[in-house]
This record gives C-alpha cells, sequence and structure tokens, in this order.
C-alpha cells in the first residue's frame, strides 16, 4: 500500500526528519499560507513534478486558482482530493535516500546517492560511483555510525556528515518500525541556511502487515485520499460479491476483459497459463479469473451464471491445474447448476472441462450425465484450452 | 539421492493441532513420510493421527531425533516458530503459512542463515521426492499424489504450488520421473528461490535437469540467467513463463503476491529474453515442457 506524500512526511516528522512548513487543502478556500508556495497534487504517482501534479506559485491568489485547478485536473489517471502546500525551499544542494528489501540477498537495502532530484536507477547505471548501496539486517538495524560510513563512501565529510547519518539511521528505522517494503526521500535538500529538509517522500507499506498499524490501516481504508487507478468494473464487483456469499474457498476475483469466451480457472499459476493459452490460440477472453481452495457449489453456480450474463459470451472454458484440496465434482455440479439456471444447455454452452483431481469419478459422471465435454489428466491445460478455443469458433 | 529430503528424514509438523495441519500430517504419514512429532503450545500431550504432540520444540527433541519441520501457523506467529526450530538446531523448515509479514520473513531468514539451516516457503504447497517423502501439502492425499507423481530423474522448481503438481503430472503423463518437486513460495521473498535451488539440483547426480515455472514479478529470473552464465551451469533448465499477458498491465496483481509488473520490472518478457540468452530452454507452451526435456536428456 503506497502512502501519499503528506502522509509519509507525517511519518518523518514523527522521527524528528525536517520537512518543509506546510498544510494539506482540500479547496482553495482552506487556503492559509501567504506568499510565495508550492503546491503538490496528493496522489500516489512517481514523476508528479513532470506531468503538472507540482506547481509553484507567488501568490496567495494565483494559489486558490491553481489549487482548483489541481483538484478537477486528473493527473495520469488520477484524481487528487488533496493539495499539499508547502513552504518554498531555498536549495543549496541536494540528496538521495531509500531503504528498501533486496529480494535477492534477502535483507534491508539502503541506498544512499550524493546527487537528489534524479532518476536513481538512470544515475546507477551512468555514475555507479556515485550511488552506495549497502545491505544490513533487521536484527541490527543501521546504527548512525553505519549510516555515517555509508554517507562517507559515497564521498561526503565535514558536519553535513552528522546530519545525513542521522537523517539515514531515521530513515532505516522508519522502514522496519512500520513495516514498510520501501521508503524514500528524494530530493533530501541541504537550505542555503544549511537544514537537511525532505521535500519529497514515498513509502510503501507491507499489506501483510497492515494489521499491526491499526492506525495506519485505518487511514489507509478512507475512501478521501484520492480518486483513480484502475478502478472495478460493475461486473468485476458483482463477481466480488458472489465470492464473499460464504467463506468457502475463492470463487470471484475477477478482471473483465472485452473478448466473448467466458473463463472459470485456476488455481494462481495455472489461471495465469490458461489465459495465455487461449489467447495463444487465438481466443478472446472475457475474464480473468481464480477459482480454488474448494469453493462450495452455490459460488461456481453464480459466478457461473455471472459470466453468461455478459453480452457476447456463449461460451465458457473451466480449465484448472489437478486439484487436490479442491473437489472436481463440487465444481462441475455448480457449473452445470449455473449453465441451467441461466436457461442455457451445458452440452453447448461449456466449451472445455478440464479440472483433474481429487473427486474426478464423481465429476466426470455429473459432466457425462448433461453431455459436457471434458477432458482429465493426460490433457495438458494448453491443449484445453485449444479444444476450448475451437470450439467456440461459430 | 533427492535433494533436501529423503525416506529417512525425520519430521515434525509446528501447528500440527491446527484442522489443514492435521489434514496434511495424515498425507505425509500415509506417503511414508517420518513424522515423528507434533507442536502446539499447550497441547502436549495429545496425538494426531499417531503422532505425539509437544508443547515445545525443544520438548520434541528430548523424545526424538529431528532433521526438518512443517511450520503451519498462524501468520503472526510464524516468525517465532521458524526461530524456536533454528534455535532448536533444525536444518530444513518447509513454512506453509501464508501472508507472513514482510519484515518477519526476512529477519527468520536472517536467523536461519547464521544457523545453516534452510527455508522453503513463506507460502509454499511444499516438497515432494516421489516415493520418497512429502513435506506439507504439495499433491495432497497420497492416492492424489501418486498419480500425478512418479520417481525419476527430472527436478521441479515453481512458483506457483499447483503447478508443482500440474508439472509433475504433465511429466508422469508422458513418462518422465521426477527427483524432486519443490513449490518455492508465492511470495517476493522466499527462503529458497531459483537462486539457491538450482546450484542444488546441479550437484544431485541423480538430477538430469530441471523444469521451473516462472511469473512475472521481481528478479529472481534475471538473476538466475546471470548465475547460470557466471557459474557455467551445465544442468539442463527448461522454463516456462506464465502470464505473458500481465505485461500489458503494469501495477494489476494477480494470483500471488509477488505476480505484479512494476513500471517495466519483471516482466514476462524480460525474463524470456534474459533466459535465452542464458542458455535456458523456453517453453513456449505448456505442453512444449516435454518435447524440450526429450531433447535435452
Amino acid at each position: 500500500m503506497r502512502l501519499l506524500e503528506h502522509e509519509s512526511k507525517e511519518i518523518l516528522g514523527r522521527y524528528n526528519i525536517l520537512i518543509p512548513e506546510g498544510d494539506v487543502v482540500e479547496s482553495g478556500e482552506e487556503l492559509k499560507i501567504d506568499g510565495p508556495v508550492m503546491l503538490k497534487a496528493q496522489i500516489p504517482l512517481g514523476g508528479r513534478g513532470k506531468s503538472g501534479g507540482v506547481i509553484e506559485v507567488s501568490s496567495s491568489g494565483e494559489a486558490k486558482e491553481k489549487i482548483e485547478q489541481l483538484l478537477s485536473t486528473p493527473i495520469r489517471g488520477y484524481g487528487a482530493k488533496k493539495i499539499l502546500v508547502e513552504e518554498k525551499i531555498d536549495i543549496a544542494r541536494e540528496f538521495f535516500m531509500a531503504v528498501t528489501y533486496d529480494t535477492v540477498a534477502k535483507d534491508p537495502l539502503v541506498i544512499f546517492s550524493q546527487e537528489g532530484g534524479v532518476d536513481i536507477e538512470e544515475l546507477s547505471a551512468s555514475q555507479p560511483e556515485k550511488v552506495q548501496k549497502e545491505l544490513f539486517t533487521v536484527r541490527a538495524r543501521l546504527p548512525q555510525y553505519r549510516a555515517r560510513e555509508i554517507v562517507s563512501e559515497a564521498g561526503i565529510s565535514g558536519r553535513i556528515l552528522l546530519g545525513l547519518g542521522a537523517i539515514l539511521s531515521s530513515l532505516a528505522d522508519i522502514f522496519l518500525d512500520y513495516d514498510a517494503t520501501l521508503v524514500e526521500i528524494n530530493p533530501l535538500a541541504l537550505t542555503g541556511d544549511g537544514k537537511l529538509i525532505a521535500l519529497d517522500c514515498h513509502i510503501e507499506m507491507d499489506d501483510d502487515a497492515l494489521y499491526r498499524h491499526k492506525d495506519q490501516a485505518k487511514k489507509l481504508a478512507l475512501d478521501n485520499r484520492y480518486e483513480g487507478g484502475r478502478k472495478s468494473t460493475d461486473f468485476e464487483r458483482k463477481a466480488a460479491e458472489i465470492d464473499s456469499l460464504d467463506h468457502r474457498g475463492v470463487a470471484g476475483r475477477m478482471i473483465e476483459f472485452d473478448g466473448f469466451m467466458g473463463l472459470i480457472i485456476g488455481g494462481g499459476g495455472a489461471s495465469l497459463t490458461a489465459f495465455d493459452a487461449v489467447k495463444q490460440h487465438g481466443g478472446k477472453p472475457a475474464n480473468y479469473c481464480e477459482i480454488g481452495g474448494n469453493p462450495s457449489v452455490l459460488k461456481v453456480k453464480e459466478l457461473t451464471k455471472h459470466i453468461l450474463t455478459k453480452k457476447g459470451v456463449e461460451k465458457i472454458a473451466i480449465i484448472m491445474n489437478v486439484v487436490s484440496n479442491t473437489r472436481v465434482d463440487l465444481v462441475a455440479r455448480g457449473i452445470v447448476k449455473g449453465v441451467l439456471e441461466a436457461g442455457r444447455a451445458p452440452s453447448e454452452t461449456v466449451a472445455v472441462f478440464r479440472v483433474p483431481g481429487a473427486w474426478e469419478d464423481e465429476g466426470f459422471k455429473i459432466l457425462s450425465k448433461y453431455g459436457v465435454p471434458y477432458c482429465d489428466r493426460s490433457v495438458s491445460i494448453d491443449e484445453a484450452a485449444k479444444m476450448a478455443v475451437e470450439r467456440a469458433k461459430p | 539421492m533427492a535433494i533436501l529430503a529423503d525416506q529417512d528424514t525425520k519430521v515434525i509438523i509446528q501447528g500440527i493441532t491446527g484442522r489443514e495441519a492435521a489434514s496434511f500430517t495424515k498425507d505425509m504419514l500415509d506417503y511414508g513420510t517420518r513424522v515423528v512429532a507434533g507442536v502446539t503450545p499447550g497441547k502436549q500431550g495429545q496425538k494426531i493421527h499417531g503422532v505425539p504432540v509437544y508443547d515445545t520444540v525443544r520438548g520434541a527433541l528430548k523424545e526424538h531425533p529431528v532433521d526438518a519441520s512443517v511450520i503451519s501457523v498462524p501468520p503472526g506467529m510464524v516468525k517465532g516458530a521458524v526461530l524456536e526450530a533454528v534455535e532448536n538446531h533444525i536444518k530444513l523448515l518447509v513454512v506453509v503459512s501464508e501472508r507472513v509479514p514482510r519484515k518477519d520473513v526476512i529477519e527468520f531468514l536472517e536467523a536461519a542463515r547464521e544457523q545453516d539451516a534452510r527455508v522453503i516457503g513463506p507460502n509454499t504447497l511444499g516438497i515432494i521426492s516421489p516415493e520418497r517423502v512429502k513435506l506439507g501439502m504439495a499433491g495432497g492425499p497420497v492416492e492424489d499424489v501418486k498419480k500425478a507423481y512418479t520417481p525419476g530423474n527430472v527436478g521441479i522448481a515453481s512458483r506457483s504450488g499447483g503447478m508443482t503438481t500440474e508439472i509433475a503430472n504433465l511429466l508422469t503423463t508422458h513418462g518422465i520421473g521426477q527427483s524432486t518437486c519443490i513449490g518455492i513460495g508465492g511470495d517476493p521473498v522466499v527462503g529458497s528461490n531459483f537462486l539457491d535451488l538450482i546450484p542444488l539440483f546441479d550437484q544431485d547426480p541423480e538430477t538430469k535437469a530441471v523444469v521451473l515455472f516462472c511469473e512475472p514479478g521481481g528478479i529472481i529470473e534475471e538473476s538466475l540467467a546471470e548465475l547460470v552464465i557466471s557459474q557455467k551451469i551445465a544442468l539442463p533448465i527448461v522454463a516456462f513463463i506464465a502470464g505473458r499477458f500481465v505485461d500489458d498491465m503494469p501495477g494489476v496483481r494477480f494470483g500471488h503476491a509477488a505476480t505484479i509488473v512494476e513500471g517495466d520490472k519483471g516482466t514476462a518478457k524480460g525474463k524470456i529474453e534474459s533466459f535465452k540468452k542464458a542458455g535456458i530452454h523456453v517453453a513456449e507452451s505448456f505442453s512444449d515442457i516435454v518435447k524440450i526435456l526429450r531433447n535435452t536428456i
């Protein structure tokens, strides 16, 4: 979960890292700061400056007008609901610092650069000597002396080394204390009068750890943060409702596509495999979904009916990997019932049923009774997808 | 020799009294795995399918020699369970639990590394070396495992638990047996990823080739390609990369927590290119895995 800039900066403040004086407003009317300020649209995206999401203004009259403009103009699909208004900082020099996990080394990684406000990956590739990267451990954390070593290795000395070391060490604390997967300050500014101030900050929190950050989780669940991103379609929302009919297994995690072949596929890896295979053989999927964990007959039935309501969907294909805890007979029963309740013929509507594994004999019995074309484990996922595409041809 | 575990491996189950753990304990026993004890704090004295339950790992170790632990406890308790096993010198840990906070995973992996213990998972269905041993839920009940898995010379490592069985089944259908089959876990950070496992398969005299099941997201595949080149690994590797369509939908997560394309990073296309450069065979369709294996071994 990505925190917005002002949410991230609030955390920096708690760790005594300086941030610009500022205010979060939801309209031009709320503006309190006078004089030249920076206006920053609060959306969960990097590169806002280049997309017009950050505006410098010289008077409060101009600020009010531009705040309304930022609130009403979507930026790369996102609409800001809040604008961060900040004092303008006199920048003498900029730095970059970040902490994330190195998934190969399996340890936290700290990155420091004596050049900030840049694309760190580009800089890392073109001038690697300017970017210092070091691993540390969750258990030992990043004490200030280690942080200073890193800053020093990046070619910085003098009084500023102490300030940078302290901030870098605090950043590692924030990373660990907040169960973050990324914290980044870019740029960290050195002002004309020698202060270090975080001008922009980006924090990502681990969704699986939100349960131990209840206050933070509550804020992140509010719907007044921003608008946009990829919104669920009605079709997807209805599928999610079906999935929450009961707690047995998963049947409904859905993403809508604009094709005609309905798909009931699972589990995670097999869904990807089946979807690719349908496309590879020229099929046009109407949806992606995942079923698994032994879903109830009710959920499978409702999901089947639901997919058949989508315009142009005449055929559905049911493809899963060899299952061990999902029961084939329950899936088969749900599919057949769903097709019948939708007023269609199972033998015509199901393009292929390829779910081998636990209780398959019972499942295959149901399918043969209704003339549904099914295949057993000797037919691979991509072969089943090919059969489905061929049978779906008019 | 299979890798990681064999028919002599003595196993405890941490969290054995949980519904899911009790169920896979039975499946493991039926498959011939030597489950010697279970651990659930406060439940000492109970028996689960004949396996004695202890309050602590240390208590279990007083009565039984133990080589490996399968851990199936709620997400918030996983770190403690792994540390308990590691500090009691158990050298192989299979962490079945899902949704474990990333920081906890990193922390217990640090502890495991210090003690030279190997971790598989979290979020793994487990390991099967056909007709020898089964650790975790992989493959389900014994009759299902027997249909899908047969002993042989091809290793499997997969980012998807279900697809581990699917690949074994594909190979078995075509008369190709397996040495050791591992679901590495669907999380961005797992104890043993392809980089950790390929060298083990490479050193195993019984394994003649390895099949990998890959998904978009992360940089493990790209790093593996570099490893294969730098270490001059000659073991034939056949990779299947699922989710090519995910490349067109950056930022949308499909299936596993790790399956997400961020910006232009972790794309299926990028992984395929790095593999090809390293001489790793890429199967264009799932069934092609068999053809490529026949040509390479």
